[in-house]
């Protein structure tokens, strides 16, 4: 299984890689960890003409909180967001699903910008990019823009971003004060594509009500899920069992899973309700706990 | 299209290699083939068995889903360089045998380079962590419990 | 004899290069000149093949040439058959073996249509783009039931139907019994078992030397003698001109033996044809298509026993899906057939089977060997009538079995090694007592309650099973005293982790008194040793580990009678250790075995007439039938009754394989032969759709287990030796792989108390999701 034929430009800035890109468009492809695009490659399944390496270009990796919310660079490896204890604080989501994704020899090369720009729906980064309510900055040599997350993943293994662009920034938004968070897949096997994962967020006031709650789920369609409007009837007071309850129910009601070779669309239907109470259960015991 | 060559300069082992390669050629390839190391295996192609994993700046990857010239400029580790020189084992090593951890050995040295890493960053890990750590590599033959055996008493020597 | 290392965890002598780096595996054989091969396969599981156009690939710089079928001429034509269909009245067998390239037609995906040789894999690969391939698709068989209806397409025309075989034997006369019967419990079962995917895929390198006139060829075989006598004779050549070596193989299980697999078949020809070396290393994706599977069976069984649990008689008609093509005869099924007796007393028996064509790789044995899907079925008709008489489990299973004193046992029935089934030896009851002791049987049922009050969901099972092992015909080993002192043993069946060059070794030094350390042994290479079959049915430490225990002992006798010519005194007075013969008591008075072996092979002087020179011996040793091992499984699981995910808590395996050489070699055996057994429970699934095509080929999708799945298992045994052959061993390669199936679904019955809630678990593999449908409808 080895690559079809290309030509290999290692870039030297973000410059360098975006002119790159807008001469080659789509025959091109950006190499950044590898992990998702070198496989496609072996397989033939993916035969771009020109491969831009950009690990090269340091300034694209890092986490730098900014005021309310936490910018992270493209090129950062999963490895890196894992290690970095105050950045697993303020993101318990992501903290908790990192173990998740694959195993440790792919979290050392692979990105959250590659992760994000694949787009793959049983990814776990794009269903918690919506549930934080993320922003990407996308670039092209002659401009750049803000994508919100439910803009930029359009369908399986699609994005909005156009040929001559890439992800250059990802905004995520620290969650409130009193906010409780849980992130629950089920796979096969640990590191597997998840079945179905939840990625869950509770935030109360002052009588332990709830005043927010973010939900969304992968694996269960195309694109990652915000299923946040089935908890809408949780707002304002707090969460009783029979309430979780009714938001699975509702979650149930408002995915289309495809099933595939592991799981009938009615078992990710079915485990999708599961994990809807198992996280929110989590997630407000979390908060109203002090954890 | 044109085949596409490219000069890179790599440390594997210690040893300074210059070649020449061209640009689709795989790590694991270009280890086992162009530099003759070949302890390093290949068992899928797609980063799912970890047999061909090996350390890149120290850090476990998997060389089948890297392409050689993105390993201009930096230091590899495979197995022919786990072994001290005078050829004494690695403790892992040496536990492996003690505790029968391989059978056809196939996987074997992906393991090694996996689980030494994973010990010199977590040296008194439970059984849980190692079966974690060890999660990312494939092995059709030993059942993992020995494996896991060896590694548990590895750590304890490495820890004096 | 002294057998001090024998039943000792004695260290692997194959470690060293191993944990190093340093063995060689296929593909680490690096020739001068050597060209690489690629296959262009069907992506289509059955079809007629109109054109194929290779002109484009062979001006792509690079590609030496590219083959089809019309190339190959008169060297083109169908494998031989490797295991003939047994001698049982009324067989019908309609043998259709294996092509090396297609020609007229495709029968499964992955059938080679095109070799390509160039100067990498990568151009090789390069140059299927460049193939034109034209294929009318015809309806794909894949069905089993639909297969055998006469509306079907065949997937072999002249056979007229899809039936590869089909088999009847019987033992006593089941009607009379059923018609006795208390209770009869009928069901339909279906059983699958996937491939074997061992970590190294397969490979051949073929170096044709026209100045030396010799063919060297390395494969991944598990049959390198059989491979070297099938080259030599389809390539015109004298056997002594092909040597085979299987080098270090990583991982066998059954299908490295399946042959003539294309490419052992191809590589050969290509390089005599180009004068050059070739290499073709299968990559994982074909391997998928490329190597052979085992697959999946239909059993209508019924049982009938007498109101306490007794067996009178099973009756089973089963479907077996064969694959394209049958070179590998009928061993899956009768395997089944016979293994499906268990080690229960069943006095009368009537099985019936048919195996099917179908458009999918060719099915061979896969560690088990189609026992498993026997096994499955005993089992869960024992747990059913467990059920419905109110029996405990265990207890039916204990009523039924074989007692002590009624070895040899005869089921009558032929074996896959054609003779009647017979079982050797055998004490059953302690190895299901020591099982039921160690999960911890009688307070389960307690610890079950307190757990459901916590909202725990816990279920155990207990399953047993024998094991055929250690079948004929033969296998035999060279045994040498070298000068230095240190001995050399050879045998021509190989190894893929096995560990023989330890338990070998320790047979040879147990006789001759050296360190296993000092004795090497070479295996799978025709040049080292020319006669044998192959590793395959849990048969290596009986056969070929028995022909090392003969020849080491004529060695032995022959050592000692030198050395008494040598001190003038009788063998009776001399001791043979530490690679010395000494008088017994005066061990001053001593010669070095190295010093003894130079001396029976002197420059000068006198070799007697009628002896030989040197201190070596070749025997054979071929069994008069397999022995048969046993063993019983037990585990507890825990349900996550929403999500119908599963955690092994407790493992454990008490087996009994007669004497053991290395327990630390069977242990790890056994641990590898039940997380493949895992595997097959509740993780591997082939999945075709219904044009053959398989929708899961890769490692991601096809689930083998991690170190997370597997769980620590507990291991005991028991002796009960074989008197088959004078070490009194029984095989134990299989033995971990065989009753994990029906072991899951009897723990996953108990645990969401599917009995109760009327779901029963009649199929194998099961998933998470796959319970959820079953479970669905079931009250809670």
């Amino acid at each position: 299984m080895k690559p079809a034929p290309f030509r290999y430009i290692a870039a030297t800035s973000l410059g360098h890689a975006l002119a790159l890109k807008a001469e080659h468009g789509d025959d091109a492809k950006f190499l950044a960890g590898g992990q998702s695009l070198i496989p496609a490659m072996n397989f033939r399944l993916a035969q771009p003409a020109i491969l831009i390496d950009i690990n090269g270009i340091d300034d694209l990796a890092g986490i730098r909180p900014s005021g309310a919310a936490t910018r992270v660079g493209p090129l950062t490896r999963y490895r890196a967001l894992q290690r970095d204890a105050a950045f697993a604080r303020a993101f318990p989501l992501i903290g908790e699903a990192l173990p998740h994704i694959a195993h440790p020899q792919i979290r050392n090369r692979g990105t959250i910008g590659g992760n994000l720009s694949h787009a793959d729906p049983a990814s776990e980064l794009p269903a918690i990019a919506l549930a934080l309510r993320a922003r990407f900055r996308v670039q092209a040599t002659k401009q750049e823009r803000w994508i919100e997350a439910p803009d930029f993943f359009v369908g399986a293994l699609t994005t909005d971003l156009q040929p001559e662009e890439m992800l250059v920034e990802v905004e995520l938004p620290s969650p409130k004060p009193h906010t409780g968070s849980c992130f629950m897949e089920i796979a096969r096997r640990r590191g597997d594509f998840a079945i179905a994962g939840v990625a869950a967020m509770v935030t109360l006031g002052s009588e332990n009500e709830c005043t927010q709650v973010r939900l969304a789920f992968c694996g269960v369609g195309e694109t990652p899920v915000d299923a946040s409007s089935a908890a809408g009837g949780l707002i304002g007071h707090v969460p009783t069992e029979g309430a979780i309850r009714d938001v699975a129910a509702s979650v149930q009601k408002m995915i289309e899973p495809g099933g595939n070779v592991h799981a009938t669309a009615d078992y990710q239907r079915h485990i999708a309700g599961v994990l809807t109470e198992r996280a929110l259960q989590t997630a407000y015991q979390r908060v109203r706990d002090g954890h | 299209m044109d085949i596409d060559h490219h000069e890179i300069t790599v440390s594997v082992n210690g040893i300074r290699y210059t070649r020449r390669v061209e640009s689709r050629l795989l790590l694991s390839d270009f280890l086992r083939h162009d530099l003759a190391l070949a302890g390093t295996h290949v068992g899928c192609e797609h980063g799912v068995c970890g047999a061909c994993t090996i350390l890149l700046n120290g850090e476990p990857v998997r060389s089948c889903l890297m392409l050689a010239v993105q390993a201009n400029n930096h230091e590899l580790l495979t197995i022919e360089g786990l072994a001290n020189k005078d050829g004494g084992y690695h403790p892992l090593q040496q536990a492996m045998h003690d505790h029968h951890g391989l059978q056809c050995g196939y996987c074997t040295p992906g393991i090694l380079m996996t689980m030494t890493a994973f010990l010199d960053e977590n040296n008194s890990p439970d059984e849980d962590e190692v079966r974690e750590a060890l999660s990312g590599n494939l092995c059709r033959c030993t059942g993992y419990q020995n494996i896991v055996d060896a590694v548990m008493s590895a750590a304890e020597r490495m820890r004096g | 004899m002294s057998t001090r290392t024998f039943g000792e965890p004695i260290k692997r002598n194959e470690d060293r290069r191993l944990l190093t780096g340093q063995a060689l595996f296929i593909d680490d054989v690096e020739l001068p000149g050597m060209l690489h091969a690629a296959l262009l396969r069907s992506q289509v599981a059955h079809a007629r093949i109109l054109r194929i156009d290779v002109t484009r690939a062979l001006q792509r710089p690079g590609v030496i040439a590219a083959y089809v079928a019309g190339d190959l001429g008169d060297y083109w034509q169908p494998g031989p058959i490797l295991v003939p269909p047994p001698p049982i009245e009324g067989i019908v067998f309609n043998e259709r073996t294996q092509v090396p390239l297609a020609k007229d037609k495709v029968r499964h995906v992955g059938e080679p249509l095109v070799i390509v040789i160039a100067e990498s894999r990568y151009i090789a690969e390069d140059a299927f783009d460049d193939i034109d391939v034209e294929l009318e698709p015809l309806p794909a068989v894949v069905d089993l039931e639909r297969g055998l209806a006469a509306a079907s397409a065949l997937v072999h025309d002249d056979v007229g139907s899809n039936v590869s075989a089909h088999v009847r034997q019987t033992k006593g006369n089941y009607a009379a019994a059923a018609a006795k019967a208390d209770r009869i419990i009928k069901r339909r079962f279906w059983y699958e078992h996937g491939i074997s995917s061992p970590i190294e895929t397969r490979g051949v390198v073929a170096q044709w030397d026209s100045r030396a006139n010799q063919m060297t060829v390395w494969d991944t075989t598990q049959a390198p003698v059989f491979v070297r006598n099938g080259l030599a004779g389809m390539l015109g050549l004298n056997e002594r001109q092909v040597r085979v070596i299987a080098p270090f193989v990583g991982g066998g299980f059954g299908p490295k033996i399946m042959m003539f697999y294309p490419e052992e078949v191809l590589l050969p020809w290509v390089s005599m044809k180009l004068n050059r070396p070739v290499k073709w290393i299968e990559d994982r994706l074909e391997h998928f298509f490329a190597t052979t599977h085992e697959r999946g069976q239909i059993h209508d069984a019924e049982i009938a026993l007498t109101s306490d649990g007794r067996i009178l008689g099973i009756k089973d008609v089963f479907l077996h899906d064969g694959g394209a093509y049958d070179p590998y005869g009928l061993t899956v099924p009768i395997n089944s057939q016979c293994t499906l007796l268990g080690p229960y007393v069943v006095p009368h028996y009537d099985s019936t089977f048919t195996q099917v064509f179908t458009n999918l790789p060719i099915v061979t044995p896969y560690r088990g060997a189609g026992r498993q899907h026997g096994v499955f079925v005993m089992e869960r008709l024992l747990d059913f009538a467990a059920n419905e008489l109110n029996i405990d489990p265990a207890e039916i299973r204990r009523r039924n079995l074989i007692p002590p004193d009624a070895f040899p046992y005869k089921n009558e029935i032929i074996y896959q090694d054609f003779e009647p089934l017979e079982y050797d030896s055998g004490n059953y009851e302690p190895v299901l007592d020591m099982a039921l002791e160690a999960i911890g049987y009688k307070t389960f049922r307690d610890e079950q309650a307190a757990a459901r009050l916590q909202g725990r969901h816990l279920g155990i099972g207990v399953t047993c099973y024998v094991e055929g092992t250690g079948i004929g015909p033969y296998e035999g080993a060279k045994v040498q005293v070298q000068s230095n002192g240190k001995v050399s043993v050879a045998t021509g069946i190989g190894t893929q982790g096995q560990g023989h060059l330890t338990v070998f070794a320790q047979i040879a030094a147990d006789q001759l008194g050296v360190a296993v350390g000092d004795v090497d042994v070479v295996t799978g290479d025709t040049d080292q040793f020319y006669w044998g079959a192959g590793t395959f049915a849990s048969r290596g430490a009986v056969v070929a580990g028995n022909a090392v225990n003969e020849a080491s002992k004529v060695v032995r006798k022959k050592a000692l009678k030198l050395a008494g010519d040598l001190f003038e005194c009788s063998e009776e007075d001399l001791v043979i250790e530490d690679g010395k013969v000494s008088i017994v008591g005066i061990p001053e008075k001593f010669v070095k075995l190295g010093d003894l072996a130079n001396q029976a092979n002197p420059m000068r002087g006198a070799v007697q007439p009628g002896t030989e020179p040197g201190l070596e011996s070749t025997q054979y040793f071929g069994p008069p039938m397999g022995a048969t091992a046993n063993g019983v499984h037990a585990m507890i699981v825990e349900m996550d009754p929403r999500t119908f995910e599963l955690k092994i808590l407790k493992y454990v395996v008490v087996h009994d394989c007669g004497t053991v050489i290395n327990p630390m070699i069977l242990a790890g055996q056994i641990h590898g032969g039940v997380a493949q057994g895992i595997g097959n429970a509740f993780y591997e699934k082939l999945v075709f759709d219904d044009q053959g095509q398989l929708l899961n080929a890769s490692l991601a999708d096809y689930l083998l287990p991690t170190a997370l799945e597997v769980p620590r298992m507990e291991l005991a045994h028991t002796v009960t030796k074989s008197p088959l052959n004078p070490m009194g061993i029984k095989g134990a390669g299989e033995a971990g792989a065989i009753p994990v199936g029906p072991l899951f679904a009897q723990a996953i019955e108990d645990a969401l108390d599917l009995k109760g809630r009327g779901v029963e678990l009649l199929e194998i593999p099961l998933s998470p999701s796959r319970l959820f449908e079953l479970t669905r409808n079931a009250p809670r």
